[in-house]
């Protein structure tokens, strides 16, 4: 994936089910230092929940790096964990497909609620997800 | 019960209000508390006011929806109220419509629907 | 603050000052992009002293013999002063063309100067010339980025506008609401209509919405999604939708595309629809007896 554009904004530990909600706030006061719209905050923050959890869940804990991103003004973030991987991208990317207790839209649904989105996924070595979006 | 969501009584009917940053063990008890409310106060409406939420992702959309069905069973009818518009905007794209649920504008609006069913 | 070496550039913009600026002047004039019509000899000669008194602070500061990054903070004046005579310009008519050509005939006056008087040394003078050509062209690149700027604003205001326009949401009755929709339907009207739609029934706490597509020159399978996740939200939210104008032809075509629109009440007119929301809050249209017999 393409280097980090600078230091990251925030950063938060993904160990307990409680760090998925400070992943929210941390994103959702970042997106409000960006001026967002209501509209792209929730859709935004909405998806960084879903990869989040999915990190927990799936991936065993993780850390999400949030990043903010000048021409054009962005906000970028990174979710990173050491998991057992994704051994077949697509089909988790499909709307269904879950795991664990996610019901299987959580992935698919946060890639259509971002404006880019990027995944890396070995299996055995982890997971990692990048998602863009205006403010 | 945690300070992430609270239960009223209000006309036999269970009010429940959700605060904003709820997290899954939250949640998770709030199904098991609001079912026995359910049961020892033998309501027959619930009303689960989420208008505090900033956010609704799949998790958080697949309990409330159980919320409604638990509730359903154990005969009381429920209304999802006050969802936010980026909110209810949000859950349709992710593939969330709550199709087993009922919703409502706000709490009085619910409540309204419930006495016009005698239910309140 | 740092100080930049001497140049024969940076000379002649600091020690001959009014040569080059009779010459960009008469260069210009040549070029026919002065504008007499638009700005008399006085107001031209006044900006372009003020743009070559704000180049030459520049040169005698910035090392242009470098990497030059007119966006960086050290060309900031040069910027500013730049927009400035730019925004002046066009207000009154000036074509972004004639701008870009306003800011290039400086080019000409200081390499017939620069020629003449680095004659002898002909390294010095490539050199410098190319620099001094860079910097300026940069400044032309710096009005058209500019330009374009301030044409996407306007096209995305106009944008902003046109969509506020065309999705009007009109309340039609006491918690009745209607937005009758035109044209195409893409993804992102959708999602501005899905908007505009959810805000206004917050605040008219509106229970039932009327989606007219009666103005909608074609359903497809994408619009009859997006109307159908328009109905979704609007549920989410504790309000009913009805879609109207379905027209025998779209509701055929609907069926062929194997459209389900599942438990969204539907109606083929306006008029229908209508009378299916007062009868859902609870109204009732009579025709008053008539008496004139």
């Amino acid at each position: 994936m393409s280097g980090p554009p600078a230091q990251p904004a925030g950063r938060v530990e993904l160990r307990q089910e409680r760090d998925v909600a400070a992943a929210r706030i941390a994103v959702s006061k970042a997106m409000d230092a960006l001026g967002a719209r209501a509209l792209r905050k929730t859709r935004f923050v909405t998806a960084v929940s879903e990869i989040a959890r999915n990190a927990l869940d799936h991936g065993g804990g993780g850390v999400l790096e949030i990043y903010r991103l000048d021409r054009p003004r962005r906000i970028m973030i990174r979710c990173i964990d050491q998991g057992p991987g994704i051994a077949d991208i697509d089909q988790a990317m499909t709307d269904g497909f879950s795991t664990a207790r996610s019901m299987g839209k959580g992935l698919g649904g946060a890639r259509r609620l971002v404006d880019a989105f990027r995944i890396e996924s070995r299996v055995g070595a982890g997971t990692t997800i990048e998602m863009e979006a205006n403010p | 019960m945690s300070e992430a969501a609270s239960i009223y009584t209000v006309d036999k009917v269970l009010l429940v209000a959700i605060r904003d940053n709820i997290t899954d063990t939250d949640i998770i008890n709030l199904q098991e508390d609001l079912s026995e409310r359910i049961v020892n106060e033998a309501a027959r409406g619930v009303v689960i006011d989420i208008a505090a939420l900033e956010i609704v992702d799949t998790f958080v959309g697949r309990i409330l929806a159980q919320l409604s069905s638990i509730s359903r069973l154990l005969a009381a009818e429920t209304y999802i109220v006050g969802m936010r518009p980026a909110v209810a905007m949000t859950l349709v794209e992710l593939g969330m419509d709550l199709p087993g649920s009922k919703t409502a504008l706000s709490l009085s609006h619910a409540l309204r629907a419930l006495k016009a069913k005698g239910l309140a | 603050m740092t100080v930049a070496p001497t140049t024969e550039v940076s000379r002649l913009l600091r020690e001959e000052f009014d040569s080059v600026l009779d010459a960009w002047f008469a260069t210009q004039k040549r070029e026919g992009v002065r504008r007499p019509d638009l700005f008399s000899d006085r107001e031209s000669r006044r900006q372009l002293s003020d743009l070559l008194r704000a180049f030459s602070d520049a040169l005698s500061r910035i090392d242009i013999t470098e990497a030059v990054d007119i966006d960086a903070d050290n060309w900031s004046e040069l910027r500013m002063a730049l927009s400035e005579i730019t925004l002046v310009r066009t207000e009154r008519g000036v074509a972004p063309w004639e701008m870009t050509a306003f800011m290039l005939a400086l080019k000409q006056p200081v390499f017939e100067m620069l020629s003449k008087n680095l004659a002898d040394r002909t390294d010095r003078l490539l050199a410098e010339a190319a620099d001094f050509g860079r910097v300026v062209d940069a400044l032309a690149m710096h009005i058209n980025e500019y330009f374009i700027a301030e044409r996407d604003e306007i096209i995305e205001r106009q944008r902003a506008e046109m969509m506020e326009l065309s999705t009007p949401v009109v309340q039609l009755w006491e918690r009745v609401l209607t937005i009758p929709l035109i044209g195409t339907l893409d993804s992102m009207r959708a999602q501005e209509v899905m908007e505009n739609l959810l805000n206004s029934i917050v605040e008219h706490s509106a229970e039932v919405v009327i989606v007219d597509i009666t103005g909608v020159r074609v359903v497809d399978t994408q619009v009859a999604q997006h109307l159908l996740r328009t109905a979704a939200a609007v549920r989410l939210m504790g309000a009913e939708a009805i879609i109207s104008g379905i027209s025998p032809k779209i509701a055929q075509t609907m069926v062929e595309l194997g459209v389900d629109v599942g438990e969204v009440t539907t109606r083929p007119s306006i008029r229908a629809a209508l009378a299916e929301a007062f009868r859902r809050v609870g109204f009732q249209i009579s025709r008053i007896e008539d008496t004139r017999v």
